[in-house]
């Protein structure tokens, strides 16, 4: 006889979620912020890629017109997405390949799970993919007892070092090349002895570390850059040749894709193979790009399997303005040129979408459940400064679409917790900016700010119920001087400039009063960089 | 209902849901759809070996009398070569120049990963190279051979018949059958994954030497 002795036991923790972190952005990007050595990898990563991809930007002439292209194909696409799918199944199946279907991450672990254990694999090489990251497979393939083997560097580094991907394109980009001999010497077992932190030793020794097992690997799970409906074309962009490896080397491949990653036809290709390598790695192609169509006989893998992904996509597909955000080819020059990524880092993103587009495409994906989802503060991680959005090869407007989420946000916030401090303090200063006396008096007022600044000349913390804004922001000490007194003292108390109303010298007001105060809110959130990356509009 | 049944469902709500108040209009092809100048031009030709020699591949252009001694000297050291069945005669001569073994893939049989890996180079052909970003593409025709002969010996030879050289990418894929098993090729295999800087040669051969023919 057994005694029933209380609640069922669990697993101790929740199992990590891909898309959802276990903080909100503030309290993350607080504390990545202060990693002095994290800053430092990131700054000096992305200023690099930053000047590559400029470079290789203005070498084209048609650029801004590949771009209008490339957004009308992604928005074409969308709009005809079921019988674009259709197509491309029927292609792939004509061609020897299987198709599957997945609604969500659980359905495509187990359809994956399933295909590999028919091979009798229990080890797989991978490719990197953003789809099979997102679903969590390599953790799911592990608690069935299938090892999945990362083969692109950075994947590897991070898989080595336990750690998580920070970046859509170069998932160890918070890792300098000291570091990652350190990983390499403590968890690579046939690592050379005196292996250096010079890149080229380290990418020698990723080489003969992972040889072995490409040569005699069985199965291959990677994603795809684009699939063609019209002929069933898969297409895999990567630079290490690691791709090449997985997608030519095993008897089966199994690719993931999610469903947005169609293109209508094989000549949309000559499109987005321009746009996509300058963006993502600032070259004028990479390496290799690897296209192939179910299976060819005598060629490559002779069983081929691809599973098409939902995984929240239609969430977002539902939505006019948010369907842009499913345009995305993971390029990931938007988190290369974000003043909040390249301080805060992709891990305080807690998705592993991070920067302005996992800003956008996270929380459309999981959906915002309110005041206590993380990823309802995903939308305020950003300046609005808009570099993101003239980076996007594919034109995603990404700035709107934050703002968007924001109100969003707040309305799916409504009726919960205290009624409404920030729409009681929207409504005062609604108050006293409209009227030209009490603003004047505001900003006489403010000075007194300058006690709380003190000598460091900024206000790090507010008594409550301002603490609640403070907190993730810091704000410059008023000026000593507010514009009225300083036109006075310059212009004197002469005649107003003719046609000056009232309300325009407001304005100009509240615009002096804006630029000489908050830096932006997630930009201040991120650090106490200055004002560079910082007019919250 | 099946998984597809149920996806495709959700796929036609959710597209109906959003769609755009007003239709798009129909996709603009402002860009350049073709280059200026013809395969196999001084300026194609050109350009191609800039951007060759930018990813630090090696290149060499000869006469077609030249070509089985181009090969040669492109091997180098290498004492075992790996070629496609459908190899040309000068390019089979040039392989065997100084004693060199020489393995054809498929004839008499397929090689096996670990049989290609002990190989220490590889000379294929090639369908069309493009030149504005230095890319040459295989598509596993017979003087090309499959996609693991080109892949796993660690010196790649590439002959690139100098009429298969176009200027821009939509020229380029515009001469390709899709659905062949394509591999585009830029360079040696490289990687930027260390402080975003690039490093020649990861995975795929650590060098690439191209001999174009004229």
């Amino acid at each position: 006889m057994t005694t029933f002795l209380g609640v069922p036991i669990r697993r101790s923790t929740e199992p990590e979620n891909p898309l959802r972190g276990r903080e909100t952005f503030p309290v993350a990007a607080k504390r990545a912020v202060g990693d002095t050595q994290l800053r430092r990898n990131l700054g000096r990563a992305t200023a690099t890629i930053r000047a590559k991809r400029a470079a290789m930007v203005s070498e084209v002439d048609d650029w801004e017109a590949l771009r209008d292209t490339a957004s009308a194909v992604k928005a074409d696409v969308m709009a005809r997405l079921p019988e674009l799918l259709e197509q491309l199944e029927a292609a792939v199946i004509a061609r020897g390949g299987k198709v599957h279907w997945a609604n969500d991450a659980l359905e495509a672990n187990r359809i994956v799970t399933a295909l590999i254990k028919a091979t009798g694999a229990d080890e797989v090489v991978k490719v990197k993919s953003m789809a099979t990251q997102e679903i969590g497979l390599n953790e799911y393939l592990e608690e069935h007892g299938i090892a999945a083997i990362e083969t692109d560097l950075a994947e590897l580094i991070v898989q080595l070092g336990h750690d998580k991907p920070s970046h859509i394109l170069v998932p160890a980009i918070h890792r300098g090349r000291a570091e990652i001999r350190e990983i390499f010497l403590a968890e690579m077992a046939d690592a050379p002895a005196d292996l250096t932190d010079e890149p080229r030793m380290l990418a020698m020794a990723a080489r003969a570390h992972l040889r072995r097992k490409f040569l005699s690997a069985r199965v291959a799970v990677s994603g795809a850059n684009f699939g063609i409906a019209e002929t069933g074309t898969l297409a895999v962009v990567e630079s290490e040749g690691n791709g090449r490896m997985c997608l030519t080397l095993p008897d089966t491949l199994i690719t993931v894709m999610g469903i947005e990653k169609l293109l209508p036809t094989f000549d949309d290709l000559e499109v987005f193979l321009q746009l996509l390598p300058r963006s993502s790695t600032g070259e004028r192609m990479n390496p290799y790009t690897s296209l192939w169509t179910g299976v060819t006989p005598g060629d490559g893998p002779q069983e081929f399997h691809l599973v098409l992904l939902d995984n929240g996509r239609t969430n977002a597909l539902a939505d006019e303005l948010g369907r842009t955000a499913l345009h995305c080819i993971r390029c990931s020059a938007c988190l290369n040129v974000c003043p909040v990524y390249e301080r805060a880092g992709g891990h305080a993103y807690g998705s592993v979408y991070p920067g302005p587009i996992g800003a956008v495409l996270t929380p459309q994906l999981t959906g915002m459940s309110g005041h206590d989802d993380v990823n309802s503060t995903l939308p305020y991680a950003s300046t609005l400064c808009g570099a993101c959005f003239d980076a996007c090869p594919v034109k995603i407007d990404i700035p709107t679409m934050l703002v968007e989420l924001r109100s969003r946000a707040v309305d799916a916030d409504r009726g919960h917790g205290l009624p409404g401090g920030w729409a009681a303090a929207m409504k005062a200063a609604s108050w006293v900016m409209s009227n030209e006396k009490r603003f004047a008096a505001a900003e006489t007022m403010s000075k007194a700010g300058r006690v709380l600044a003190g000598r460091k000349g900024r206000i790090s913390s507010l008594p409550f119920p301002l603490s609640g804004w403070s907190t993730s922001r810091d704000l410059p000490a008023p000026p000593q001087r507010t514009f009225r007194e300083w036109w006075r003292a310059e212009h004197g108390d002469g005649p107003r400039p003719t046609g000056t109303s009232t309300a325009a010298d407001a304005a100009a007001d509240a615009a002096a009063a804006g630029a000489a105060a908050t830096p932006g809110a997630a930009g201040a959130a991120a650090g106490t960089d200055g004002p560079a990356e910082g007019t919250d509009r | 209902m099946s998984s597809r049944d149920t996806m495709l469902r959700r796929i036609r709500t959710a597209v109906a849901k959003g769609a755009p108040s007003e239709p798009p209009p129909p996709v603009p092809r402002e860009y350049h759809r073709s280059g200026e100048h013809a395969a196999g031009s001084d300026h194609v030709v050109e350009l191609v070996i800039d951007r060759l020699l930018d990813y630090k591949a090696e290149v060499t252009v000869v006469e077609r009398a030249g070509l089985a001694a181009a090969v040669d000297i492109a091997l180098g050291s290498a004492s075992s070569v790996v070629v496609p069945p459908g190899v040309a005669e000068d390019v089979r001569s040039g392989c065997h120049t100084g004693g060199r073994t020489v393995v054809v893939d498929t004839d008499p049989a397929t090689l096996s990963a670990t049989e290609l890996d002990a190989v220490d180079a590889v000379v294929v052909g090639s369908t069309v190279a493009i030149a504005v970003t230095g890319t040459i593409v295989l598509s596993g025709r017979p003087d090309e051979g499959r996609r693991a002969i080109s892949l796993v010996p660690d010196l790649l030879v590439v002959v690139l018949p100098v009429d298969r050289i176009v200027e821009t990418v939509p020229d380029g894929l515009a001469l390709l059958t899709p659905t062949a098993p394509l591999t585009m090729i830029s360079g040696p295999s490289a990687t930027s994954d260390i402080e975003l800087s690039r490093v020649e040669g990861v995975h795929g051969p650590r060098t690439l030497r191209v001999v174009i023919v004229r």
